[in-house]
């Protein structure tokens, strides 16, 4: 355990660093000029050279990779170019926003699809299962950006129930809540169609098993096989397509929160690319790499929590 | 766009979601934005939305420009010009405070200034300050600026943001923290969501002011911005960013449409410098192909007046020139065969604003009807800004020119990115440049249209126009822009 808790972490260092050479690598390849995008068409050569200098890219490409690889090692991402605040204090401002969006969508995710693909595996081939198969074949099929158009027009345009963006914080609890509901639908419903086929399949191959006939011979009700006895096996698939449908949640978040036009840090990363804000993109890759490299560790040790058999390997 | 009989049904939930919904407070206004400034400072970053939230409501300089372009007081009461023209002497208004509370002096103006134009200056206009030679505090309320050569435009210019009066204990910090002396005051910005302006209750105008509070909120994607109008948590959307999206708020009593002016020249830019756009007689081939009408119908669903040369239809000097070159795709053909331009292909590369996005196609099937095979390249702001506008490495491509007066463009010869270079062109500039009588400059900039109609230096396509949504009740709003910037001094809110 402790040798693959090492190699882990080992392999977690290595693919960030190899993740901030290619960003930074692409980013300054990608033709594009920090300054002249900031400044813009009508800006004289002094200005820009003013500026170039004050943004530190007359230094050599070595010199800027490498003494950003070094601050960031502590925790200083630099200056970002476009907003010229510290790139921690844009990502601290807008972390809670994406966070708070990536969790209920994977909340809504997990009630959503388990009972969905539990109920269509229930009622194999009958009307049920058919109803579950067309909506998630729907879900899986609808864009979210037009999801969510069809949601605002729907609720906020139309009915005036909730808002339709926008997000203040949470100093206001109920208003926050009323935020995040059409978002966290927009982004939930296509991963929980993805989830609840996964569901359905799984639970259908545990069923099959002897067990599970075992199981019902012994007089168990139907309903108490299906949560005790066929969900807990069917696990392990789901938990892998969870961790991925994390990482899909997060990068999921820069479509919803420009459609949304939340605070989050996918707006700022798609703002920050078009304005060439080398420092903050890529702290942000690296933080979007990071939250993905980490669902898959998770993933991988809760495996062996829930399938002791791994253990022995692990 | 939707007619579900769902509301009915439904009535106690509706009515707990009202309870939950904030109440509204008096004459405060929400305003749509599409762009979202990175920074708050006028005079550091080029960023349009900084201008038009910033200038002259929370900043102010000495002049500034009325609706229709003319310039006006504002920090400065008046001005003295002397005989050889050359040296402005600016009366400043009495007791006037920075909302930080110090007072704002000549010597704030000869501070905002050196600023501006000094060595680490970062200001993205620093070319309208070169013909300053010097700027001297006579007395706290009298500044004394002196030219090198007489400048038509200074006065203009000294109304823009790039020219706003800051404070040398605050200018560091206006970035975020922006402390000017306008009517509004900096309440507080929510990098991504939204920037708050309250009225400034000790401004020499204040009287003049209805709003006590202005919120901009950010919103990018126009189906979003259609349904937070359409949702009412918006009262203006000053700079709508899609026409086709118009009709719907034409339809909804709820809602007036204006379609104004603003500076911004379309055109289709050709590479003067280049085979084979280095040839007139290709240029008024392609002149010659384009059909602007079917472009402003295509890609600004008909919102947006055509023009024939380089300069607004509502500026005082404008010429129609629409009809120099007839839509005529068989004498096109002719023209490009004449030419030696026969069957090339060239490239269109088109930077990502729908604007130029839609032209490029309609633009690719017109000269295509020309016999003229042109590639559009779909490439991003960077790389536009980069590969085409500073390395000049381009055939045609499509941009909005938004800066007022700025024919001078085609005056800066091999070095800009148009490759135009004709020295009767930047002899005729400069006397422009140097015209202070506005008649005699109408004139010059008028013999300058006509020269640039006749050289074809570009097919030129449309004035952008702005489109503004607004909630009934809010009044006072500009509806052309002359400037980057629009003033909340005269605007109202009925609630």
């Amino acid at each position: 355990m402790a040798y693959f808790l090492l190699r882990r972490t080992l392999g977690f260092v290595l693919t960030l660093l190899a993740v901030s050479l290619v960003v930074f690598a692409v980013m300054n390849v990608l033709p594009g000029d920090p300054a002249l995008t900031i400044l813009g068409m009508d800006a004289s050569d002094d200005a820009l050279a003013a500026l170039r200098k004050q943004l530190g890219l007359n230094e050599p490409l070595m010199t800027r990779y490498l003494s950003w690889v070094w601050n960031a090692l502590w925790g200083d991402f630099g200056l970002s170019h476009s907003f010229r605040v510290p790139v921690s204090e844009l990502i601290a401002e807008r972390l809670p926003m994406t966070i708070s969006l990536a969790v209920a969508g994977m909340l809504v995710t997990l009630v959503l699809a388990l009972s969905l693909g539990i109920t269509a595996a229930a009622q194999h081939r009958r009307p049920g299962d058919w109803g579950v198969m067309f909506l998630s074949q729907l879900g899986i099929a609808v864009p979210a950006f037009w999801l969510s158009i069809l949601l605002v027009m729907l609720f906020a345009v139309k009915l005036r129930w909730l808002p339709p963006g926008g997000f203040a914080g949470w100093s206001d609890p109920i208003a926050a809540i009323r935020s995040l509901i059409l978002p966290t639908v927009a982004l939930a419903l296509v991963q929980s169609a993805v989830l609840a086929r996964v569901t359905r399949s799984s639970a259908l191959e545990i069923m099959r098993q002897d067990f599970v006939r075992t199981a019902r011979a012994s007089g168990l009700s139907r309903r108490r096989v299906l949560w005790r006895h066929v969900l807990p096996n069917a696990l392990v698939p789901i938990v892998t397509i969870v961790g991925m449908q994390f990482a899909a949640l997060v990068t999921g978040t820069i479509v919803i929160e420009n459609v949304f036009y939340l605070p989050g840090l996918g707006r700022l990363i798609f703002q920050s690319i078009a304005n060439r804000d080398l420092p903050t993109v890529q702290a942000l890759v690296m933080l979007f790499a990071a939250i993905v490299v980490t669902a898959n560790f998770v993933v991988d040790l809760l495996y062996v929590v829930i399938d002791p058999r791994l253990k022995a390997r692990a | 766009m939707f007619d579900l009989p769902l509301t009915k049904p439904l009535p106690a939930l509706t009515l707990a979601f009202a309870l939950l919904a904030s109440a509204s407070t008096a004459a405060e206004l929400v305003v749509g934005m599409q762009q979202e400034p990175t920074s708050l400072d006028p005079t550091a970053d080029a960023t349009a939305s900084i201008d038009s939230m910033m200038t002259q409501n929370v900043f102010e300089s000495l002049t500034t420009v009325a609706e229709n372009g003319e310039v006006q007081p504002n920090l400065a009461t008046k001005w003295d010009v002397s005989e050889d023209g050359l040296t402005y002497t600016f009366h400043l208004a009495e007791g006037v405070m920075f909302h930080d509370g110090s007072a704002l002096d000549a010597e704030d103006v000869v501070f905002s200034f050196d600023r501006a134009m000094g060595e680490e200056s970062v200001n993205p206009s620093k070319d309208i300050f070169e013909p300053i030679t010097s700027v001297k505090a006579v007395d706290p309320q009298t500044v004394e600026i002196t030219l090198s050569g007489k400048d038509a435009f200074f006065l203009f210019n000294m109304g823009q943001g790039d020219s706003a009066i800051v404070a040398s204990e605050s200018a560091e910090a206006n970035n975020d923290n922006p402390v000017g002396s306008g009517p509004f005051k900096f309440d507080s910005w929510t990098r991504g969501d939204r920037l708050t302006l309250v009225k400034n209750p000790d401004h020499r105008d204040a009287a003049d002011v209805a709003l006590d509070k202005v919120v901009f909120r950010f919103i990018s994607d126009p189906a979003a911005a259609t349904a937070a109008m359409m949702a009412e948590e918006l009262d203006a959307f000053p700079g709508f960013p899609a026409p086709e999206l118009l009709p719907q708020f034409e339809a909804d009593p709820r809602f007036r449409v204006n379609v104004g002016s603003t500076e911004g020249e379309v055109i289709l830019a050709m590479n003067n410098a280049k085979p084979p756009f280095d040839n007139v007689e290709v240029r008024r081939a392609v002149a010659t192909a384009i059909d602007r009408d079917e472009i402003i119908e295509g890609a600004m669903y008909g919102q947006a007046v055509p023009i024939g040369s380089f300069y607004p239809p509502h500026g005082t000097a404008y010429v129609d020139l629409t009809d120099a070159y007839p839509h005529d795709s068989a004498k096109a053909e002719t023209m490009f065969a004449d030419a030696g331009a026969a069957g090339a292909t060239m490239t269109l590369r088109v930077p990502p604003f729908p604007y130029a996005t839609r032209s490029a196609e309609i633009i690719q099937n017109q000269l295509a009807e020309a016999g003229i095979d042109a590639k559009v390249e779909n490439v991003e702001w960077g790389f536009w800004i980069d590969e085409v506008y500073k390395k000049k490495n381009y055939d045609m491509t499509i941009i909005a020119h938004t800066s007022p007066n700025d024919m001078g463009n085609f005056a800066r010869g091999p070095d800009y990115f148009y490759g135009y270079d004709n020295a009767e062109m930047t002899a005729l500039w400069e006397r422009i440049q140097t015209e202070v009588d506005s008649a005699k400059r109408d004139e010059l900039l008028q013999q300058g249209q006509q020269m640039l109609s006749d050289q074809s230096v570009h097919g030129f396509l449309f004035q952008m126009p702005l489109l503004g949504v607004f909630r009934e009740g809010v009044e006072g709003y500009w509806t052309s822009s002359p400037v980057l910037y629009m003033p909340l001094k005269g605007v109202s809110v009925a609630n």
